[in-house]
């Protein structure tokens, strides 16, 4: 065949032009419908929690939710003080926090500065394992093998805390700081450390001075992160915690945390419209505020203290 | 540049003139101190794990055999055997992966092909990031309100599909960004190639870039599924129950019955007081962990072959 087609040839080549514009013009209206899910998603949680609190609060004045010092929705004395459950979210949260976010920048500093390349490799996924375990087997761990453990070196214990609860909750977020720290602490470049060593400066001073500030503001995205998965987690603390409400911060006592109660109230068959029925999206839409205020922080520490290197 | 100014080391005797103090000695054995604490905090972390994996083991193979697997649930805690819940979770995981792996893939394709840099993508990207941030409960309570209560007529209520649409809006995001990153592995010049022999867009994706990143996002499908498989919070919000002594049929009639799961059978043994339920419990777990371990394996095995197909 020559190089020049004949006519006949030309005449096997008919693009259906109009088809294949219409082909494409569909697939990407569906993606982008598909795309839009999400914005959907959002827009849908947003609505549903609007919707129901507003329904609560028509039937309980808003002072009451933040002033009552009791939380006794399902009893016939009814109380809304939200800030019990809060104490109790915040109990367990912030012993949850000093677990895991010293343990997890230690084992961050370790996987990118200490570890070898090869244990590195075999390391991090091993971490990784951590985080895959399903929070319910965390739960039967805190409330069956930890809280019996810490009943011998604690005789005040009960059976259902907050201690062991927030330990183990603590165990099951180290993988995320570890991860994300490390992500930020490795891609710090290697010129700077060079420069603190030419300095005279020892590997740990390197790293608590110069790499560490270095990727703060990556370190302290990933603390944010972690905070806000310890406060909207539930089932260790819905397991290990117990089902009690009360104002304090006594880690050897039963507490109840915003999740736990949601929990609490979707397991008995709650009617649809029902004064119960309410409150757990009015706890829902509480702990969707917290969580979304500790988002918009950590977006703008972010690109505030953030350093750009070439 | 925005490099941080170096600071003076004033700790070690760095910045004060005319005392000038290395002090060698002591700095390296606070480095030592420092380094082994890294090192107790990296295992740690598998220390824990280990004992959890052994804890379990002890507490609850003894307590599994054939019967176990195949009974119902039951108030004797000897005769209750976790076949409902097992064929539950497996249900939730063909449902959920039918839901989202076209939603979430067809999205990453449109972000990642299509989508030019406007406020439509970058409302999209921002929602993806802050969804990530969103308590799984939260989306319980929304799988609640929309499809157990307003598309009641088509999920039926409280049942496996009203589970398993919930489970799929919260794994959609990471499905989206696992699609992106695998799609952005694929090199530019294979789009170049097809759009200069006159194939349209869509052509180049299905023939070319997609075969090659398909490995890619099976691996973080199969990651974000074996999530959802753990998840228990949604489940018990939308109103997953606890004791069920049937088996959906393999019909949409089977979408629309009342469920139960592997984590809410788990949930609903360790919060009965009595032992005999604990070691249930227990055998539960390591059902579940063994399922689990299964699609771990499948990723990786996944990502393997797809390292050495690239090579």
């Amino acid at each position: 065949m020559s190089a020049t087609s004949t006519p006949e040839g030309s005449s096997l080549w008919r693009p259906k032009r109009a088809a294949s514009k219409r082909v494409e013009a569909l697939v990407k209206g569906i993606f982008a419908t598909f795309a839009f899910v999400s914005v959907a998603t959002t827009i849908g949680i947003v609505l549903t929690l609007i919707f129901e609190t507003v329904a609560f609060f028509s039937e309980v004045p808003i002072w009451r939710f933040f002033t009552d010092r009791a939380w006794t929705p399902l009893f016939a004395n009814k109380q809304f003080g939200i800030m019990v459950l809060i104490s109790a979210t915040l109990l367990t949260s912030a012993i949850a926090i000093a677990v895991a976010l010293p343990i997890g920048l230690l084992a961050a500093i370790c996987l990118s500065e200490y570890a070898p390349a090869r244990m590195r490799r075999w390391l991090k996924p091993a971490l990784e394992i951590l985080a895959g375990v399903p929070t319910v087997v965390f739960g039967y761990f805190a409330l069956l093998t930890v809280t019996p453990f810490l009943q011998k070196l604690i005789p005040g214990l009960q059976g259902f805390n907050a201690l062991s609860a927030g330990l183990i909750l603590g165990v099951s977020i180290i993988p995320l700081v570890a991860s994300l720290s490390e992500d930020a602490i490795y891609a710090v470049p290697r010129s700077l450390r060079d420069g603190a060593y030419a300095l005279g400066a020892t590997k740990r001073e390197t790293i608590v001075s110069v790499v560490l500030p270095a990727a703060l503001s990556g370190i302290v995205a990933s603390f944010i992160l972690a905070i806000s998965r310890a406060i909207g987690e539930t089932m260790i603390v819905t397991i290990a915690a117990g089902q009690n409400p009360s104002l304090g911060i006594n880690p050897l006592v039963p507490v109840q945390t915003m999740t736990a109660y949601i929990v609490q109230v979707s397991k008995g068959d709650t009617p649809a419209g029902s004064l119960a029925y309410k409150t757990i999206f009015a706890v829902g839409m509480t702990l969707f505020l917290i969580t979304l205020a500790l988002n918009i922080f950590s977006y703008w520490f972010v690109r505030r203290f953030r350093e750009k290197y070439e | 540049m925005t490099t941080p100014t170096p600071q003076p080391i004033d700790k070690s005797g760095f910045g004060t003139t005319g005392k000038f103090n290395v002090s060698l000695s002591k700095r390296y054995n606070f480095d030592k101190i420092f380094s082994t604490a890294a090192w107790v905090a990296t295992l740690f972390g598998l220390v824990v794990l280990a004992v959890l994996l052994v804890d379990i083991l002890i507490d609850g193979l003894g307590r599994i055999d054939w019967a176990f697997l195949t009974s119902f649930s039951s108030r004797r805690a000897a005769a209750a055997g976790i076949l409902a819940p097992l064929v539950g979770s497996i249900w939730l995981l063909i449902v959920t992966a039918l839901v989202a792996f076209p939603l979430g893939v067809g999205a990453g394709i449109y972000l990642e092909e299509y989508a030019k840099d406007n406020w439509f993508t970058r409302l999209i990207e921002i929602n993806i990031a802050n969804l990530a941030a969103v308590p799984s409960i939260i989306y319980g309570l929304l799988g609640l309100q929309i499809f157990v209560r307003w598309l009641q007529p088509i999920t039926n209520g409280r049942s496996v599909l009203a589970g398993a649409l919930t489970l799929s809006l919260l794994i959609l995001p990471i499905i989206i960004i696992t699609t992106r990153e695998a799609l952005r592995a694929v090199p530019d010049s294979l789009r170049q190639a097809g759009f200069a022999l006159g194939a349209t867009r869509w052509q180049v994706i299905r023939e070319h870039i997609f075969p090659i990143a398909l490995p890619g996002i099976l691996t973080g499908t199969i990651l974000a599924l074996s999530r959802a498989i753990g998840e228990t919070a949604p489940l018990i919000v939308i109103g997953a129950v606890s004791y069920i002594a049937f088996l959906p049929e393999l019909s949409p009639k089977g979408l629309q019955s009342s469920f139960t799961a592997l984590p809410i059978q788990i949930f609903d043994w360790v919060s009965r007081p009595q032992p005999q339920f604990h070691t249930n419990a227990a055998a539960g777990i390591i059902i579940l962990m063994v399922v689990l371990l299964i699609m771990n394996a499948s990723a990786i095995y996944l990502r393997n072959k797809f390292q050495q197909n690239r090579r």
